[in-house]
């Protein structure tokens, strides 16, 4: 497999889709996850929320010119809950973005934007709502992550935050996609296969 | 040894070895697939070059886009036939069992692997469906995973897992008549909050828990997403060896009376030590409903939509967002509410003790005038089943379309979906916003006894005053 690039920053402009509980199912509505890549997912990115019933843009802040080619996302608490779907964090990546920062992130969003390098970045609430109103204030302002430190800075400022130090060592390594280690673990599966009576013969590898 | 949890044992069983960043290289027993989260996670092991390690460590069946009416092929939905074609030729290829469309055993992937033994105490089990948490009713270590993950366990039938903090969470008495598993979750829910489990697994247990039939587990552990938690389990005892007696993939003859032995040495041993400890008392759970657009917004029937301005401040943009989009006002009560959908069915309230507890309060009731009723039974062998019983006569002459097994409009990915901005009293796991298909369409989640008072009354109602209390019929 090809090595990946370490990520130790992330620099670009930040839009802030503000909202505690943002869950899965408004990042990449369902009808969206009829498909059998994820090729096309950043066209649905917050869709329902972005046009109204009638198909008219409802001036979102995705659409908003001064935020076109923003690569950061900011929001709130609990960012990613709901459904186990990686299409959301494809959409979201798809659609440009290399980060996001919010208060806290749900446990499978979290693992998926991981190993697709999507750097998650969580901030208190305070750092958060500052953060948030720098960036209404000069959305042209640049917003750099530093992986290794947990923080952004913006505008001269900067925010420290929390990335696990699970996930800022296989990004900061480049390792961020653990199937190559999971393969080297090869006679170690079996062994543990072999010790497992419901597994039992079935889990002899081919 | 110092006593230890069914969490620690079946962890420790099923380490491979740390890895560098120090997650577990955790193996996964069971490995279950559906249509949605699958193709791209075959077509990745294509890219790489490489094959299942363990295909008759993996069973499959189509839920999610299924029509649960119209069940020839071609569906009349060109991705949906894409998508259930591409997921028998992956299952053709690997070899991997599949429960296919008209196999007789097809239906919800979360129904399917208890109904056919194959969810087992002891076992770790993946699957890209965050609600794979269900199986943890049977002291499995159960989780959903992303579609790069099921390319990791399809290549290597191991994860890369952080290991969780473990909560106890007791639930001690006698639920009150009237109420049932779905409101205890959503009382859980309501009191930890939808944050409240991340970095948490879940140990439910208590009396109430050890009277729980192994249908109302699962309700309950299937939920456990809903509050954070990845997955939640109930420790394995007689109720779940009864249920798993003589299923297809259970052990049989010596092997059964072995692995009983083995099981229930799992249970979480007297005197262990939790990462946090939550009691409940089962006299403070009442028959509960959302009435926002989470799971954790949730009040007792009784109670009134609550105010923004007397919330936590952090809580009221969310609160007056939820507030619009259900179109409630502050202070009114949730009784009275008008529905214009009734929806039983789904992975959490979709099986024969769901549709029994149903038939069994409706006694010639109709649904309302006005009142879309459906009924999805979770699986075909559920459908069956109430067919033999004649449930779904009663559904159907109370007014209730009967259809066949999928996920349906819990998630509305079939043709299943509510229309502009319809409320749905709903028996599913998830009131988020255009859930249910529609952008403006509203959600109340409920139990099923719930969502047939709503039907047959029109609007949000105490099942209790409907039908009178303690109809519960199934143990």
């Amino acid at each position: 497999m090809a090595a990946i690039a370490p990520i130790r920053t992330v620099t670009g402009r930040g839009v802030v889709v503000a909202g505690d509980d943002i869950d899965t199912d408004r990042i990449i509505p369902a009808r969206f996850l009829r498909c059998v890549t994820f090729d096309d997912l950043a066209e649905g990115l917050f869709l329902d929320v972005r046009i109204d019933e009638d198909g008219r843009p409802t001036g979102h802040p995705l659409d908003r010119s001064e935020h076109a080619g923003a690569s950061v996302l900011v929001s709130g608490r609990n960012f990613g809950c709901g459904s186990s779907r990686e299409h959301a964090p494809q959409a979201i990546a798809r659609a440009g973005f290399r980060a996001v920062i919010a208060g806290s992130f749900a446990e499978i969003f979290f693992a998926n934007a991981t190993t697709l390098g999507l750097v998650c970045l969580a901030l208190d609430e305070g750092p958060l709502a500052r953060l948030q109103a720098a960036i209404q204030a000069e959305p042209s302002a640049t917003l750099t992550i530093d992986v290794a430190e947990a923080s952004v800075t913006c505008a001269d400022q900067r925010y420290p935050g929390r990335i696990a130090d699970t996930a800022r060592s296989v990004l900061l390594t480049g390792r961020y996609d653990p199937l190559a280690e999971l393969l080297a673990g090869s006679d170690a599966i079996d062994a543990v296969a072999a010790n497992l009576p419901y597994v039992g013969a079935a889990g002899g590898a081919r | 040894m110092p006593p230890r949890t069914l969490f620690d044992k079946v962890w420790d069983a099923h380490t491979v070895r740390t890895l560098d960043n120090g997650q577990t290289q955790l193996f996964i027993g069971t490995h279950l697939i559906h249509e949605v989260t699958s193709p791209q996670a075959f077509g990745m092991l294509e890219d790489l070059g490489l094959s299942v390690r363990m295909p008759a460590r993996t069973f499959a069946t189509v839920d999610h886009i299924v029509p649960t009416d119209q069940r020839e092929e071609p569906f009349a939905d060109a991705l949906a036939d894409q998508m259930i074609k591409a997921l028998r030729a992956n299952c053709l290829r690997h070899g991997i069992t599949y429960f296919d469309l008209h196999s007789g055993l097809q239906g919800i992937v979360h129904m399917v692997g208890p109904e056919q033994g194959i969810t087992q105490p002891g076992s770790t089990i993946a699957c890209g469906d965050s609600h794979t948490s269900t199986h943890g009713a049977f002291g499995a270590i159960a989780f959903g995973i992303g579609t790069s993950q099921v390319r990791d366990v399809l290549a290597t039938q191991t994860l890369a897992m952080s290991k969780p903090k473990l909560r106890r969470i007791e639930v001690n008495g006698t639920l009150r008549p009237g109420v049932y598993a779905k409101d205890v979750i959503l009382h859980i829910i309501r009191t930890l909050g939808v944050n409240g489990g991340i970095g948490f697994a879940y140990e439910y247990a208590g009396e109430v828990f050890d009277a729980l039939s192994m249908e109302e587990r699962m309700t309950v552990c299937n939920m456990s997403i809903e509050g954070g938690a990845r997955c939640g389990y109930v420790n394995p005892d007689q109720t779940t060896f009864d249920y798993l007696a003589g299923r297809p993939y259970a052990p049989q003859g010596a092997a059964w009376d072995e692995a009983v032995v083995r099981w229930r040495a799992l249970a979480s041993d007297p005197g262990c030590s939790y990462d946090d400890v939550v009691v409940i008392d089962a006299a403070d759970i009442a028959p509960t409903v959302t009435w926002g657009i989470n799971p954790g917004q949730a009040i007792a029937i009784d109670e009134a939509v609550p105010h923004p301005d007397r919330v936590r401040a952090d809580e009221r943009a969310s609160v007056e967002e939820a507030l619009a989009h259900m179109q409630l006002t502050p202070g009114q009560p949730i009784q009275g509410t008008k529905i214009d959908v009734a929806f039983l069915g789904s992975c959490t309230n979709a099986r024969l003790s769901d549709f029994r507890e149903v038939a069994a309060v409706l006694g010639g009731r109709r649904v309302a005038p006005g009142v879309h009723a459906i009924a999805v039974p979770g699986s075909t062998l559920v459908k069956e089943a109430c067919e033999r019983e004649g449930i779904d006569r009663v559904l159907i002459d109370a007014g209730f379309e009967w259809r066949a097994a999928g996920c349906s409009m819990c998630l509305a990915m079939n043709p299943d979906k509510l229309v502009g901005d319809q409320l749905c009293a709903s028996s599913s796991n998830r009131n988020f916003k255009g859930r249910q298909g529609s952008a403006s369409g509203r959600t109340v989640l409920m139990s099923p006894v719930m969502v047939a008072a709503a039907a047959v009354t029109g609007v949000i109602s105490d099942a209790r005053a409907v039908f009178g209390a303690g109809a519960k019929v199934s143990a």
